[in-house]
């Protein structure tokens, strides 16, 4: 099958400027800024159904058309601050189809009319920072990035920023107030970046991979792009497989396809004896996914989908599959996220910050054998009483997998723990 | 007019202006919604999560643009699948809010587990205990167990001083992050922030000296939990054991609205003592503010160890002693007031002089005042009504030292819109907010004010204001170079007087200089020549601190001298008097503002003492002079006939009380923190009297400057002076004595900073430290007043020797 954001896995060099032009990179570029209006930039990748990569799967083009054009300047803000446990499908495209990246930013710059766009990397990211500035050079020399570019008006300016190890800092609004310089921590919304964003000033952001799709969609068009996943979620998606799983790795493949499929055709299945017990589509903070004997091909046979998900009791998020087999328990797992989430969490409000700590505390009773039956019932009313309440998904997230670990895998909790 | 917008909360329905947020909405229809992280002073955050509550919303049919009804007719009202904030969310045309269903209620409870987790037990030992948000938040709704392990609080410092007035204990901290943002947007010196995230957030200071702001003390009001605790109250006493006593502080000329928090306690030999001063409101003064200075020093003086006290027979014998060289010298008497004194003790000495015949001067180093009493902000006036379209000038003043509330209330109207122009030789801290700063040399104060309307950008600014309102202080200045400033000042507001929010405003050195130029008493140019051979009666100020005035005092015929402490005057004069100090005793005073306040005594007076009045009462008694009863109403009435500015002012006039937003007290204080409401009385101003003064000097002589190195006073919020004396935890504040002088002229003196070097001033030799100052313009050094060997104008000075060479720890 041909890849069209892991495209290095088709043409291995893509990921120098000589090869990427010689496949026709930053021809839709110019032809945008030569020949159409950013209007209708916007609205193909409307029409197109394109929908946000980095986990909320908000529709682009809807998120584009929220800019006001009565309030200057736009900004244009590309989210690699990947940092979900089990996602790293926008590291490999930067590592080896930065290009690629780098023209959706500047088409997505163009489309919203902003002459600046900038690129936050998480600081563990600071190779592929260097990476990405020396591209970004590159393209400065070659005339694609700068001043009056092919003989246009339009300018553009593509700037790098690195984040400093805060997982928050992927939140929209804490990764804009990290740009700004601040602490990296969540805004109050509304207002929302569309219209109070970078500086106050409206601003588009979007995830590495969702920009990476812009210039298949104004190259090929609308039409093609639906070609490909189904209909309410439309296009090709990179999912990165991890866990008990023989081939763990990133997949590209239509949205719409089935677990049965990513874990089985492509990944290889499960080590030797193992059975998948449970599943977590959307990386830490997905609810666990339950699979039995009785379930399992229900479960196998769901389309991967931002709908279909649902009916399994989970969320796609950003397509991070983990599987766990049987071999773990879910205390375990759990364990895992909440300790990830405590360290997190950046601590501006109440539920989140104390109440990870508290969940914290219960788990590592649990871990440790010195947990009693009331305090499975505790831990689920901590998780309970903090859903709802907290300033950003961060804190609701985090208490995703605790829930449904408590819910769906009772017998893994309650030889745990002592009458 | 603001667009009224109409909504409905729990079974109440009211209409508020556009723009209003649902917890203030609520309050002012008696809803409480409980909050930590929000101000009403400032913008929301969001944070902490308790004001969680159901909002609906109606309904728009998103095909059709058009509201979704109910079977009756109705709006449908879509509820919120989420409980939300209702500090962040702003009203909207039909919105329901309902705060006390048990949706609601469990949230908010949950909220509160959620802080108590981690949140030690110390009510038995904590100061808030009993005016404390968490706790009263937690007795009402909260839960009553605990479920969360003992053993799992987390452990963290208690005993921290973030600087050294300021302690915090982190683990009562609720990281609500309310002394963050009051010191970044309210104060502007962010010295504090938060340092790392999750459950390790903790508060700390980014200054070197720790939380170093004026207005440090007021994080201690509006932290909700006892985390930040003042050094000189923590552990002091419970708050219901204290009663808190209405006053004004006299520290400058602001007037703050203040309350003492007094008790009776056997630590002090079972007398009624101050415990500490909070801030009382009053939003056309201090807002809900205080400085650190009326906060920590001042009220100590009531229990100096250096009071002055006498017996009946003492007091009675120096009554005679006093009236009979006053009755004797007549004319040839002489009344010195200071300027903290009230307005009824100024009264008081001003019938005695006028029944002697004598003169009656006031102790200052400035002047100026009979254009602030012609030209000052008359009735209507509020500084924080002025915004967009109005032009504030300061002059020669660092009001951030000189008076620290004006700084706040400038910095708020200049981000309001206002046009605030900073005219200064030196940088000052108001500078960054300022929309233009005018630099001038020192001795050049005159022409530039009077060059600011010609000024492309400011002079037109100036002839298009709505309103004017100028500053000047005393940056550089003696009593001359004030009147002289005060003059130029004066052209810029002449023609807008008697409009409310336009005027001349003086910053004083002292609570009552106002007061005192209202009853037309002017400061005394020549101590020499209006002592010598006279009989001096000098009460509430000491002008021996100065060896050469305390000579000169030597020379007159007789002194009698009224003072609080023991002082180099006292120590010289024939007849002493002990006065009570400003926490002992009622009386009014009026501030820069033309506001006239009335401050209540706090705690019973130390035997042997009187007020400033009572004593002149009877001195003017014993002389055979008429002497009205000294009482505030009575003085106030007599004002009222004497005197055309007073003509409004009566004791029901300035006690009035009204209602203030935001709410303070009335039974929590969670919303606003632990100021004071203010039962007691707004003040009232004075009215405009029109006509000009003129006041009768020679002209300044302009353009000539001469190379002589000179000293020029300045203010330091924290010097030597008697009311911060009394405090010694301000004592690293106040420091050692620093002479702030430009590169060039250290250069030229090739001296350093930190160097230590002798001066030669006024006859005198003086060792001071050299902190160089690049923005200083001219050749000067400035002296900060209230030290050895000050200035009281621009003296000439010679710097004679490099004493000590500037060391690594030299320097404080």
């Amino acid at each position: 099958m041909e890849h069209f954001l892991l495209r290095h896995r088709d043409i291995p060099d893509i990921g120098k400027l000589e090869t990427y032009l010689k496949h026709g990179g930053f021809e839709t570029f110019k032809k945008a800024l030569t020949s159409m209006k950013p209007q209708q930039l916007i609205d193909e990748v409307k029409n197109s159904g394109l929908r946000g990569r980095g986990g909320a799967g908000f529709p682009a083009g809807m998120k584009w058309s929220f800019i006001p054009n009565n309030i200057w300047p736009h900004y244009v803000v590309c989210n690699a601050d990947e940092s979900e446990p089990g996602t790293f499908k926008d590291r490999e495209i930067m590592e080896k189809n930065p290009f690629q990246l780098l023209e959706g930013v500047a088409l997505t710059c163009y489309a919203n009319s902003a002459n600046e766009g900038y690129i936050y990397l998480r600081g563990e990211f600071y190779q592929i920072r260097n990476f990405l500035d020396q591209c970004i050079k590159e393209l400065e020399t070659a005339g694609f990035l700068g001043k009056n570019l092919f003989g246009t008006d339009y300018s553009l300016k593509i700037k790098t920023h690195l984040g400093a190890g805060a997982y928050i800092c992927g939140e929209e609004t804490a990764l804009l107030e990290s740009i700004e310089g601040k602490r990296g921590q969540p805004r109050v919304r509304p207002p929302f970046p569309a219209v109070v964003g970078l500086y106050g000033k409206p601003t588009v952001i979007n995830n590495v991979e969702t920009l990476t799709n812009v210039p298949l969609i104004i190259e090929r068009g609308a039409e093609w792009y639906r070609s490909m996943g189904t209909e309410k979620s439309p296009g090709m998606k990179v999912f990165s497989l991890s866990g008990n799983i023989n081939k763990p790795g990133n997949y590209e493949l239509p949205l719409g396809t089935t677990f049965r499929e990513l874990i089985f055709t492509q990944g290889g299945g499960l080590p030797e004896g193992r059975k998948v017990k449970g599943i977590m589509p959307a990386g830490a903070s997905s609810s666990i996914i339950r699979v039995d004997d009785e379930t399992f091909d229900k479960v196998m046979d769901t389309p991967m989908d931002y709908e279909n998900v649902q009916n399994v009791g989970s969320l796609l998020g950003s397509a991070s599959v983990i599987v766990i087999d049987d071999s773990h328990d879910m205390d375990w797992v759990i364990h895992k996220t909440i300790h990830f989430f405590k360290h997190e969490s950046c601590g501006k409000c109440t539920p989140c910050r104390d109440g990870n700590y508290w969940m914290m505390k219960i788990v590592d009773r649990i871990q440790d054998g010195e947990a009693v039956a009331e305090d499975l019932t505790l831990l689920k009313s901590v998780a309970d009483q903090m859903y709802g309440k907290c300033l950003c998904a961060l804190g609701d997230f985090s208490t995703m997998a605790v829930t449904s670990a408590l819910e769906r895998f009772p017998e893994d909790f309650e030889k745990k723990v002592t009458a | 007019m603001a667009k009224m917008i109409n909504l409905t909360i729990d079974d109440k329905t009211l209409s508020v202006p556009e723009g209003t947020l649902i917890v203030d909405a609520a309050k002012t229809v008696g809803v409480e919604i409980p909050v930590f992280c929000y101000h009403p002073k400032m913008e929301p955050a969001g944070m902490c999560r308790q004001c969680l509550v159901e909002i609906g919303r109606p309904m728009i049919d998103r095909a059709t643009g058009k509201p979704v009804l109910e079977g009756d007719g109705t709006p449908k009202v879509q509820f919120m699948p989420k409980l939300e904030t209702a500090c962040t969310n702003l009203v909207s045309e039909g919105m329901v809010v309902k705060t006390e269903n048990k949706r609601v209620k469990d949230g908010q409870r949950e909220i509160l587990e959620f802080l108590l987790t981690n949140h030690p037990l110390d009510c038995p030992i904590c100061d808030k205990g009993g005016e404390c948000s968490l706790q009263d938040l937690t007795l009402e709704d909260g839960p009553a167990l605990s479920r969360f392990h003992f053993d799992d609080k987390q452990r963290q410092e208690k005993n921290v001083a973030l600087g050294e007035l300021i302690f915090i204990d982190r683990e009562r901290c609720i990281q609500c992050g309310r002394c963050i943002r009051f010191q970044d947007k309210i104060a502007g010196e962010p010295v504090l922030g938060f340092y790392q995230r999750g459950r390790a957030t903790d508060v700390v200071t980014f200054s070197d000296p720790g939380f170093d702001s004026v207005f440090s003390g007021n994080t201690t009001d509006i932290c909700p939990v006892g985390a930040l605790t003042t050094v000189d109250f923590r552990f002091g006493a419970r708050p219901w054991e204290m009663n808190n006593m209405p006053s004004v502080c006299d520290l400058c000329s602001v007037g703050c609205n203040i309350s003492y928090s007094v008790r009776r306690e056997v630590r002090s030999g079972g007398k009624i003592v101050v415990k500490r001063a909070i801030p009382r409101q009053n939003e056309q003064v201090n807002e809900i503010w205080m400085c650190d200075k009326g906060r920590f020093a001042g009220y100590q003086t009531a229990e100096s160890k250096d009071r002055l006290s006498l017996t009946d027979e003492q007091f009675s014998f120096n009554v005679t002693k006093a009236a009979t060289a006053l009755k004797e010298a007549k004319q040839e008497s002489v009344i010195i007031v200071g300027e903290k004194l009230t307005n009824e003790d100024l009264f008081t000495l001003h019938t005695l002089t006028r029944g002697l015949g004598a003169e009656i001067f006031s102790w200052s180093q400035m002047g100026g005042g009979e254009y602030t009493r012609a030209l000052g902000l008359p009735p209507g006036s509020n500084l924080g009504d002025l915004g967009a379209g109005d032009v504030i000038i300061v002059a020669a003043s660092d009001v951030y030292n000189e008076a620290p509330i004006y700084y706040l209330r400038l910095k708020a109207a200049a981000s309001r819109g206002a046009t605030l122009v900073v005219a200064a030789a030196r940088a000052t801290k108001l500078d960054q907010f300022a929309s233009f700063v005018v630099r001038y040399a020192y001795g050049d104060e005159v022409e530039t004010i009077k060059g600011l309307e010609k000024k492309d950008k400011i002079g037109k600014l100036i002839s298009e204001a709505k309103n004017t309102v100028v500053f000047f202080g005393s940056d550089g200045l003696g009593f001359e170079g004030t009147t002289e400033l005060a003059a130029a000042c004066a052209g810029y507001v002449r023609s807008k007087a008697g409009k409310a929010n336009n005027g001349l405003v003086g910053i004083w050195q002292n609570g009552n200089a106002q007061g005192v130029w209202e009853q037309g008493i002017k400061p005394l140019v020549n101590l020499e020549k209006t002592v010598k051979d006279k009989v001096v009666y000098i009460v509430g100020a000491n002008p021996a601190t100065d060896l050469v005035n305390m000579a000169v005092l030597k020379g007159a015929k007789f002194v009698i001298a009224q003072s609080v402490l023991e002082n180099e005057t006292t120590q010289i004069a024939d007849v002493v008097f002990a006065s009570q100090a400003h926490t002992e005793r009622e009386g009014t005073m009026v501030n820069a503002e033309r506001r006239l306040q009335h401050a209540f005594a706090a705690v019973p007076a130390l035997s042997g003492t009187k007020p400033d009045c009572d004593i002149a009462v009877e001195i003017g008694k014993a002389c055979g002079i008429k002497m009205d009863v000294p009482s505030v109403a009575n003085v106030l009435k007599r004002l009222a006939e004497t005197e055309k500015a007073f003509v409004n002012i009566s004791l029901a006039a300035v006690d009035k009380v009204e209602e203030q937003w935001p709410p303070v007290g009335k039974g929590e204080e969670y919303y606003s923190g632990t100021v004071q409401e203010n039962k007691n009385g707004l003040g009232a101003k004075l009215a405009h009297v029109s006509g000009f003064i003129s006041a009768g000097l020679t002209p300044a002589k302009s353009g000539e400057r001469d190379e002589i190195l000179k000293a020029v006073p300045v203010t330091q919020l924290y010097d030597h002076s008697p009311e911060v004396a009394v405090n010694p935890n301000l004592n690293d504040r106040v420091g050692i004595l620093k002479i702030g002088m430009n590169r060039p002229t250290a250069e030229k003196y090739q001296v350093a900073d930190a160097d230590t070097v002798q001066l030669q001033l006024a006859g005198k030799s003086v060792e001071a430290t050299v902190k160089i100052d690049e923005s200083i313009t001219g050749n000067v050094v400035t002296y900060p007043r209230n030290y050895a060997g000050s200035v009281s104008k621009p003296t000439a000075v010679e710097l004679l020797a490099r004493l000590q060479k500037a060391s690594a720890e030299s320097m404080n």
